[in-house]
């Protein structure tokens, strides 16, 4: 573990956190920007993580692991290799937001929060994503899927699982 | 029918638009950014109060008031941020915007930022637009290159900068002085006011105007028709248009832009959008996002009000109350954020009541002791009486509740919580009442899960 | 709160009685000033202002006036000025004083508004009181009591966070307990300047806590218990010894620096249980360091002195009174004319400091004192850890200040001018003094604790510690303040006054009065000019500021603190 990348951060992210520093005239603004890059590298945020950014940016590691209990996006374990996020409130509730999400525990076996078994997905539930209008709506990391009833749950579950046999063939899965 | 007035929306879902800069220019864009730099800046600012601009975030603010609050006379630089946090349940028409005509955000922007003197502007977009973010970041880059942004605009020798700030996934953020906290790095706690009123003590303690981002697509506009046309569109008070987004149940939920307080509830609901699903009946909507108190089918107004110089006498039915700012909220509720949830009569009020509590309990930043508290309090009540535990006095507490959390917090979160346990609880109290226990946790088939 | 004299004063009506105030009071201390208590948890005066607890809550009114004259519309009813009442409360601890502000404190809605936010502060709280060490002086308890509903309307389960976690080594967090009002957050980034503390997750789950691995040590860590609204902070060394109700409150002084940080010392029976901090807005605020509380150990310290002695230690066992012991002090005098010394302490109170010169005086003695120096850190340690070396200045005990050791009278001692020496609580071999120096001269010894140089004592007579005499000490603000016994000294501990005033009279000098401190201070202001008119009755509570002036040329050590700028 080096002092100056303990946290072992690719140069691409690197440049990409300098680079990011220097839009706010004020260091601890960058705080969110960072997290960002670190966990879209890593996939989570790690001790080292937030010990690492805190020195960057000359503040407690306490304010920052601050920031990263505080927003829900950012996490502090290793999650399955797909996220999939299911919107939870009023909307797409309506629309049946809790039988999808029912439908995606059941195929990938887990519940929701965990790391379904051999690490594949973790299934969450989201508030809003504003996207009422074709509830229920679901992310599967970034991107949006529409009108996500239970029939489309098991669809896109099929299709996530054939994804990750493709890429299971191809390297291991990084997150994990 | 009443017409739509696509002002804000002229390009979203157009066949062939695409989000680049050379679809942009062809279709006109930033015309009105090349003149608005020729024109003093007082000028600008002028134009948009005469157009009576009201926000279109939630709290439906005067824009022009807003932006003549701003401290001109502390010698510290003004920022401009551009709320692009769209996280009101029930609504997602920035969401459209970004993703199809960032542009017309852009030039939006920098004709504020010009008229306010601005020479740094964030957009603060929420994290769960990962997509958006990227299409922003793009569009700033082209505009950047063609000086619609950068050292010198358009050849006017002003300069500004842009840059956007991704959120992580929390409500508050939406929250004008949530928003700088967290822009400034910290947990976006929202600010007394007094004395942190953005307009003086905002970004870095310096004045700052927060503006939704359909806001400022507005300003855009009223820049090239100027203040007195776009005061004429919509309705005295409640001027241009606004886009509503409709969803829950409806045969055609989406995004529609009409003119401010020219179409009622019914009309949008049933003519616009096709009226309930087959074989149900309108029960209750939520006008302008989850914060905004319910009104239900059924329930009449009558008083007298203001049009022009004139009283008049009004009798309505649900579906005959104008969605405007003023009309709601003499109903009772509030045009908010344009976010309209219909439920129909398939729904357990208690439930529904549930879910969003569920949701501002967990928005809830934590920072003041009602809302914290009080947030989930309600939150584990209405769990409690949805899983067949509701005793009679349930509802009288969940309102005695939110009456001690509205009006007596540090941010508007606390009304936003409050108000539907208060509007909820009022409307539908024979479900909270004795009634709520003998439904006693069963889930009947075909019956939708809400928390 | 300092006011300066100039500030511009606003009248603000609270509950109907008019008071003016300075630009910028807020309402809280302004209501303070009529006798009107606004219940509060996050607000501190000494710290930011958050506005997070809403406990303080009150109507807020402007005074109606004539739009066009500027004449206030009076109200027939009452023939007072009418009042336009804001239908929305406002935090007291953030409104400041404005013309024609109202305040009421009495009405239905600031009723509604205290039952309120204590009843959203208890549903989530442990109940704790029972194991809580801050039950009667815990403000959730007494607002609770003033201002609640007196009924819990709560069934559903409760927030569960840790119990007992050591934040740091005098520390203790109970995270159910914490009211999330920020105080501890706040105190450590503006007064102690060690930013560890911090809230981590959301909503009501939001939790008191250090970063992992790191803990609150700082100097200051225990001022967050002070401060601390409930029982979430409290006290390691004080945990579950005594509740408060049974204890007394002694106003002291804190001697571990010159810095003079005023305390209370908190004892039953005789028996010392913690120190804390005493307001005193021109020395030290509301606050302490760490150190100066755990001094009252060494009041049962294992090297207490508790025993008259005459000879050498390890000598006749047995022990002797006191007027053995002074007869034994006036042969070593009588033995060794105009060769005794003095070494004085600037621990000594003031009142011993002019003794101490009045000895040296009847034996010709000069007076040395030892200096006691570290590293001053800007707040309440400062970097003389001598308490009261200025008390030796004005009483003219010495006229310089101590030097790094006592150099001097080492020399006079090998030289054979010292062979007798008068030490009052100081051990020479610390200060530079060796075995073979201590050999050679005869120690008559007046101290508290044992060392290499009471060992050495012919003569040794044990007193009394500053927890067990009322004196004062001057900080180095030349401020002279008070400090008075909280508990009775050891059985064998004789009183420094008393047992002073007699070894001078068995100098042969006649004394008008008996060594008590009424006594001492009607010589100490007839014979020292800074002290002129003082008495000890008549020094007030928060003490009494001197003039400097004519010692402003002496290079005193210490740098800038709290309230303390020295002029270079």
């Amino acid at each position: 573990m080096t002092s100056e990348n303990p946290v072992k951060l690719s140069p691409a992210t690197l440049q990409k956190i300098d680079e990011v520093i220097t839009h706010y005239p004020v260091k601890r603004s960058s705080a969110m920007p960072l997290l960002h890059l670190v966990q879209e590298e890593q996939g989570f945020i790690s001790p080292e993580a937030i010990e690492w950014i805190a020195a960057k940016l000359e503040l407690e590691p306490v304010h920052i692991y601050e920031l990263v209990t505080f927003y829900p996006m950012f996490r502090q374990k290793p999650i399955g290799r797909r996220h999939i996020k299911v919107c939870r409130t009023l909307s797409c509730a309506l629309l049946g937001a809790y039988r999808t999400c029912a439908e995606f525990e059941k195929h990938f076996n887990t519940y929701c929060g965990d790391v379904s078994p051999g690490g594949e997905v973790t299934v969450d539930f989201v508030e809003c994503l504003a996207s009422c209008a074709t509830g229920p709506v679901v992310m599967v990391d970034d991107e949006l899927y529409e009108k996500v009833d239970e029939a489309r749950a098991c669809e896109l579950a099929v299709k996530i699982k054939a994804e990750s046999e493709r890429s299971a063939g191809k390297s291991d899965g990084q997150r994990i | 029918m009443p017409e739509q007035r696509r002002i804000i929306f002229q390009h979203i879902g157009e066949p062939g638009y695409s989000n680049d800069l050379a679809c942009y220019l062809r279709n006109g864009g930033y015309e009105t950014l090349r003149q608005a730099v020729k024109r003093k800046p007082g000028e600008l600012v002028e134009e948009v109060k005469l157009s009576g601009l009201r926000g279109r975030g939630g709290a439906g603010f005067s824009c022009g008031l807003k932006w003549s609050l701003v401290d001109r006379k502390s010698g510290k630089p003004i920022y401009l941020i551009a709320n692009a946090d769209e996280s009101e349940p029930g609504t997602f028409k920035d969401r459209c915007i970004i993703h199809q005509d960032p542009h017309q955000i852009l030039e939006g922007m920098m004709i504020t930022c010009f008229a306010n003197n601005v020479k740094q502007a964030y957009i603060y977009i929420r994290g769960e637009f990962p997509d958006g973010a990227r299409i922003l970041e793009k569009a700033i880059a082209e505009a950047r290159a063609a000086n619609f942004i950068g050292p010198d605009i358009a050849g006017s020798g002003y300069g500004c900068e842009v840059y956007v700030h991704r959120g992580a996934g929390a409500y508050i953020c939406g929250e004008e002085t949530g928003m700088i906290e967290s822009l400034e790095g910290k947990r976006p706690y929202p600010r007394i006011k007094p004395p942190y009123y953005p307009a003086v003590l905002g970004l870095y303690q310096c004045p700052t105007i927060v503006n939704n981002v359909e806001t400022l697509c507005h300003v855009k506009h009223i820049a090239a028709m100027g203040g007195g046309a776009y005061s004429r569109i919509g309705t005295p008070g409640n001027t241009g248009t606004r886009v509503y987004c409709v969803s829950g149940h409806v045969q055609r939920p989406g995004c529609y832009e009409f003119e401010v307080g020219k179409i009622t509830v019914g009309q949008l609901l049933s003519d616009v959008c096709g009226g309930p699903p087959p074989g149900r009946k309108f029960k209750a909507v939520i006008p302008g996002g989850s914060s905004a108190k319910i009104l239900k089918f059924g329930e009449r107004f009558k008083g007298k009000r203001k049009v022009g110089v004139a009283l008049e006498e009004y009798d309505w039915a649900l579906e005959d109350v104008p969605l405007d700012f003023d009309s709601l909220a003499l109903v009772g509720s509030m045009g908010g954020s344009g976010g309209v949830i219909v439920m129909d009569d398939s729904v357990d009020m208690v439930e529904a009541l549930g879910n969003i509590n569920a949701f501002y309990a967990h928005e809830s930043c934590g920072q003041c002791t009602p809302c914290r508290e009080g947030s989930i309090w309600m939150k584990r009540i209405t769990e409690r009486m949805v899983r067949g535990g509701a005793r009679p006095e349930d509802g009288a507490l969940l309102k005695n509740i939110a009456d001690q959390i509205a009006g007596r917090t540090i941010c508007a979160f606390g009304e936003a919580c409050a108000w539907p346990t208060q509007s909820f609880v009022q409307k539908f109290g024979d479900e909270f009442g004795a009634g709520a226990s003998a439904k006693a946790g069963v889930l009947p088939a075909g019956k939708i899960r809400l928390i | 709160m300092i006011q300066t004299p100039k500030a511009e004063l606003i009248t603000v009506t609270i509950d109907g009685r008019e008071v003016a105030v300075p630009k910028g009071t807020n309402m809280i201390e302004t209501a303070l000033k009529v006798g009107v208590d606004v219940p509060h948890y996050c607000y501190h005066p000494k710290l930011s202002v958050v506005g997070n607890c809403r406990m303080c809550l009150v109507e807020m009114g402007q005074g109606a006036v004539d739009p066009a004259t500027k004449a206030p519309i009076m109200d027939p009813a009452t023939g007072k000025q009418r009042v336009n009442w804001s239908p929305r409360p406002a935090i007291a601890c953030a409104t400041s004083a404005s013309p024609g502000l109202y305040i009421r404190t009495t009405s239905a809605l600031v009723k509604d508004c205290r039952e309120g936010v204590m009843e959203f502060l208890l549903i989530n709280h442990p109940l704790d009181c029972p194991i809580c060490d801050q039950a009667g002086e815990c403000k959730l308890q007494e607002q609770a009591t003033d201002y609640g509903r007196g009924y819990s309307r709560y069934i559903e389960p409760k927030n569960v966070k840790p119990k007992h976690t050591s934040l740091g080594s005098r520390v203790m967090l109970d995270d159910e307990r914490c009211i999330l009002c920020s105080r501890c957050i706040r105190f450590c980034k503006e007064v102690a300047r060690d930013d560890v503390l911090g809230f981590i997750d959301r909503g009501s789950h939001s939790t008191l806590t250090c970063y992992p691995g790191k803990k609150l040590e700082n100097n200051y860590s225990l001022n967050t218990v002070d401060i601390c609204p409930v029982g979430a902070l409290t006290s390691t060394d004080f945990r579950f010894k005594m509740r408060v109700w049974f204890l007394k409150q002694t106003d002291s002084i804190d001697a571990e620096s010159s810095a003079g940080a005023n305390t209370i010392v908190w004892s039953r029976e005789g028996v010392i249980y913690r120190i804390t901090p005493r307001q005193n807005d021109a020395v030290n605020d509301t606050w302490m360091a760490d150190s100066g509380r755990v001094l009252y150990k060494a009041v049962r310290a294992e090297n207490r002195l508790t025993e008259i002695r005459i000879g050498r230690a390890g000598g006749k066992a047995g022990g002797s009174g006191v007027d053995a012991a002074i007869h034994a002090a006036a042969e070593v005098f009588k033995r060794n004319p105009g060769a005794v010394a003095i070494v004085g302490s600037g621990r000594s109170s003031v009142e011993e400091q002019f003794l101490a010169r009045k000895l040296g005086e009847a034996l010709n003695a000069p007076a040395w004192l030892v200096s006691r120096l570290g590293k001053g850190d800007g707040i309440l340690v400062s970097a003389d850890r001598n308490p009261n070396v200025r008390g030796a200045i004005v009483t003219g005990l010495v006229s310089s200040l101590p030097g790094q050791n006592l150099a001097e009278l080492a020399a006079a001692i090998d030289a054979g001018r010292v062979k007798a020496v008068v030490c009052l609580g100081e051990d020479l071999t610390e200060a530079g003094l060796t075995d073979a120096q201590l050999a050679k001269i005869s120690i008559v010894y007046l101290g508290t604790h044992r060392n290499a140089t009471s060992d050495a004592a012919d003569v040794l007579l044990p007193t009394l510690s500053v927890f067990e005499k009322g004196g004062t000490f001057v900080n180095q603000q030349f401020r002279i303040q008070k400090f008075s016994p909280a508990v009775p000294g050891p059985a064998g501990a004789t009183n420094d006054l008393a047992v002073m005033n007699r070894l001078i009279e068995a100098v042969g000098i006649r004394r008008s009065q008996t060594g008590d401190l009424a006594g001492v201070w009607s010589e100490i202001s007839a014979a020292v000019r800074a002290l002129a008119g003082v008495s000890y009755a008549n020094i007030p509570d928060m003490g009494l500021s001197l003039d400097a002036a004519l010692w402003a040329a002496l290079p005193f050590v210490e740098g800038e603190s709290l309230h303390h700028k020295p002029v270079k």
